[in-house]
């Protein structure tokens, strides 16, 4: 599904990501996981078109198509969602229509009508139940005054709105309290499907006790150094980062 | 002086002309208004006020004036279909300066009186004696004493003592000519003590020539009196629009001023709203967006005179392409005004680099006891929300009109006419769309 090359990104010409390559196919669920600053939102962002980053070297494809040559709005309609480390607030905007115009896009790119009000109405509480999202949150401005865990669940909220093909989940599960993570887990669980696939940027194995990864990444100094099964994240959980720095530094 | 020189001429020329089918009471003060003017000539940018605005070069083209009131060939129904239609029971229009009733309009409150103001001047001059021409400032505005000299007729409304209008009153202003086109038109509205009532003012340009309007409006609202008052700017681009609102507040009254200038050439919308009693409640808000060329300058000057006033000031614009905006809106707190709250706000989004904006908030406050707060900013939309937008699958422009409509809400917001307020959300959301790029049924913008 995506295959990332050799990539190198950098912002104001200081390069973050240097030399990446990682293969995510339909079905898996992978975990990156790494000290902070090393460049995980960074990925992130490149693969989800963040215009403040330049890619420099490398090349990344999603479904055969060229992922870097795209508008990020074209890479949400192919099936690529983020949800943000930190979700922006829009104010004035509401969140029906924002999610309308967004569900909009996606049929049109498809050759598709626009969403009847009634069809949108349904989807929208099928998908709050979801979630168990906060009906009077849906109805405010996008993001706007919602506590840290609101927005980290309108953004699974509005990933269950549009099921992407890819998920990213940077840092999903910070500012949530148990039962947030719990539902907010659950509810990416009930969105996993065969053909889809889920990239969990985390730091703590807690949210991997309820998405299972098949893979776990280390990203250090913008390159994955470490690739392991799920029990990597459990030794990482008891021992930190510092023995892979050190080895790594060594290496 | 040349431009000046034209116009002097054409006055002293034609006096008789302009005083034979005019009232006594609209001819009274011509020749002072003129000395005025001779005094002042155009407003250039060399004059503070006018810094953003040159005035003077847009009265340069050679306009014609229906001095001999010919009568307009098409009733303006044929020409014009509204932008906010079904709003209104009462509709009238002003073409140029003369005034027509719509048809089938049914009975208006019994004492309420709408007709042109020519008409007014003949059949009511103790209320004309008493309020035209009271609150214009003759001695200190150019373009005001030019009306003065010229206005020959326009719109009156008077709402007795304690009448409450059901639903708003619309006046429609259109410019229609062949040739190059100006006109002087005059308004004059009552509205007395405790009386209610809404009053929507939409100006228009049916042809294709360069407008020049210039047209002067006074307004009395009465103690405990309620009064809104909306206008809706539709016009082309080769428009020149100078619209001057004087209005005084007496005590305890609630007045709603929303200038909205959808679409434009070059305007200039004066408002000045003086609180000449206790407990005046005013909220005074406009919106402008402009794309091409336009040019949108708004002056206001808020007065509060007396203690215990609250007034809040809120006009937002949004530029694109090389269109300009100007802002300066001032709030004037007497010594007597103690216990005031005045709040004045001004927001701009420059949407391209090329579009400008200049913004002048200004307090000057003499009395001590007073809570007031002033505060502007340019800003260009936000690159963070853009991108959070487009990374849900909306398109960049999508995205851009979002933001930009929410920039604007709560100008709509201020609309305390339901079907207008959606009319004009609606208005709007078109105008950011690009589907109202042209002014409705135009046909000279590109
Ligand atoms: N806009 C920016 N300007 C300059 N440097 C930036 C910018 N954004 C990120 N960086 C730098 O890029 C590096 C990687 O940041 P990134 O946010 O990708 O780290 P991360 O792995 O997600 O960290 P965390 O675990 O704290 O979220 C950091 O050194 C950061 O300071
Ligand atoms: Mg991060």
């Amino acid at each position: 599904m995506l295959t990332i090359k050799n990539l190198h990104a950098s912002i104001n010409g200081k390069e973050i990501l240097r030399g990446i390559d990682l293969t995510v196919n339909a079905g898996e669920v992978h975990a990156i996981m790494g000290p902070n600053g090393s460049g995980k939102s960074t990925l992130s962002a490149v693969l989800t078109g963040n215009p403040l980053f330049t890619v420099t070297q490398g090349e990344v494809f999603f479904n055969g198509k060229n992922l870097l040559e795209m508008k990020p709005e074209d890479r949400s309609r192919e099936g690529i969602f983020l949800s943000f480390q930190y979700p922006v607030e829009i104010p004035g905007v509401s969140m029906a229509n924002f999610m309308r115009t967004a569900i909009n896009a996606h049929r049109a790119y498809k050759g598709l009508e626009p969403i009847s009000a009634s069809d949108f109405l349904k989807l929208m509480r099928e998908k709050k139940e979801l979630v168990e999202l906060d009906s009077k949150l849906a109805s405010r401005s996008v993001n706007e005054g919602f506590s840290g865990g609101e927005k980290k669940r309108n953004e699974i909220f509005q990933m269950a709105m549009l099921e992407p093909k890819l998920s990213i989940l940077d840092e999903t599960d910070s500012g949530l309290d148990i039962d947030a993570l719990r539902i907010v887990a659950e509810g990416v669980n009930k969105l996993k499907r065969d053909d889809n696939a889920c990239v969990v940027i985390t730091h703590y194995q807690r949210l991997l006790d309820y998405i299972k990864p098949d893979i776990v990444h280390v990203l250090y100094k913008g390159k994955i150094v470490r690739t392991a099964g799920a029990e990597l994240a459990l030794e990482l959980e008891e021992r930190g980062y510092e023995w892979i720095k050190q080895q790594v530094d060594e290496e | 002086m040349s431009t000046e020189k034209t116009y002097i001429e054409l006055y002293q020329q034609f006096s008789h002309a302009i005083q034979k089918p005019c009232a006594p009471l609209l001819n009274a003060p011509r020749d002072a208004a003129m000395d005025a003017f001779i005094r002042m000539g155009f407003p250039s940018s060399s004059l503070e006020d006018y810094m953003y605005t040159d005035l003077s070069s847009a009265f340069a083209v050679d306009y014609g004036l229906n001095i001999n009131r010919l009568s307009i060939p098409a009733s303006p129904n044929d020409v014009f279909r509204c932008d906010v239609p079904g709003i209104t029971s009462w509709v009238y229009f002003v073409v140029n300066d003369s005034f027509y009733i719509a048809p089938h309009q049914p009975a208006l409150p019994e004492g309420v009186i709408v007709c042109g103001l020519n008409e007014a001047a003949e059949k009511y001059p103790d209320l004309l004696k008493k309020y035209y021409n009271q609150l214009a400032p003759n001695g200190e505005v150019a373009t005001v004493a030019f009306n003065t000299a010229f206005a020959q007729d326009g719109f009156f409304m008077y709402v007795p003592k304690s009448v409450t209008l059901a639903k708003p009153i619309q006046l429609v202003d259109i410019m229609r000519s062949d040739v190059d086109f100006m006109a002087n038109s005059r308004n004059l509205i009552i509205i007395e003590e405790g009386a209610k009532a809404q009053f929507l003012e939409c100006a228009h340009t049916a042809d294709g020539v360069q407008f020049l309007s210039n047209r002067v409006t006074e307004v009395f609202v009465g103690e405990n009196a309620t009064f809104d008052y909306y206008s809706l700017e539709n016009t082309h681009n080769k428009t020149t629009n100078i619209a001057s609102l004087y209005l005084r507040q007496a005590t305890s009254s609630n007045v709603l001023v929303n200038e909205i200038v959808l679409h434009n050439g070059l305007t200039r919308n004066d408002v000045k709203i003086d609180l000449q009693g206790e407990y005046c409640q005013t909220m005074l808000c406009g919106m402008a967006i402009g794309d091409k060329a336009e040019h949108i300058d708004n002056a206001t000057l808020l007065i509060h005179a007396k203690p215990h006033c609250q007034s809040r000031e809120l006009y937002k614009y949004v530029l694109d392409d090389s269109s300009v905006g100007a802002f300066s809106g001032k709030i004037l707190v007497a010594k007597d005004a103690q216990k005031t709250e005045a709040m004045l706000t001004n927001r701009n989004l420059c949407v391209t680099p090329t579009a400008k904006m200049k913004t002048k908030p200004q307090l000057e406050i003499y009395a001590d006891d007073v809570k007031c707060s002033h505060g502007a900013t340019i800003g260009q939309l936000d690159e963070t929300a853009l991108f959070y937008m487009r990374t849900r699958g909306l398109s960049e422009a999508d995205a851009k009109l979002l933001l930009m409509y929410a920039f604007m809400a709560d100008v709509i917001d201020n609309i305390r006419i339901d079907v207008l307020q959606e009319r004009i959300r609606n208005l709007v959301e078109k105008r950011f769309r690009g589907e109202l790029s042209k002014c409705t049924g135009c046909v000279v913008c590109k």
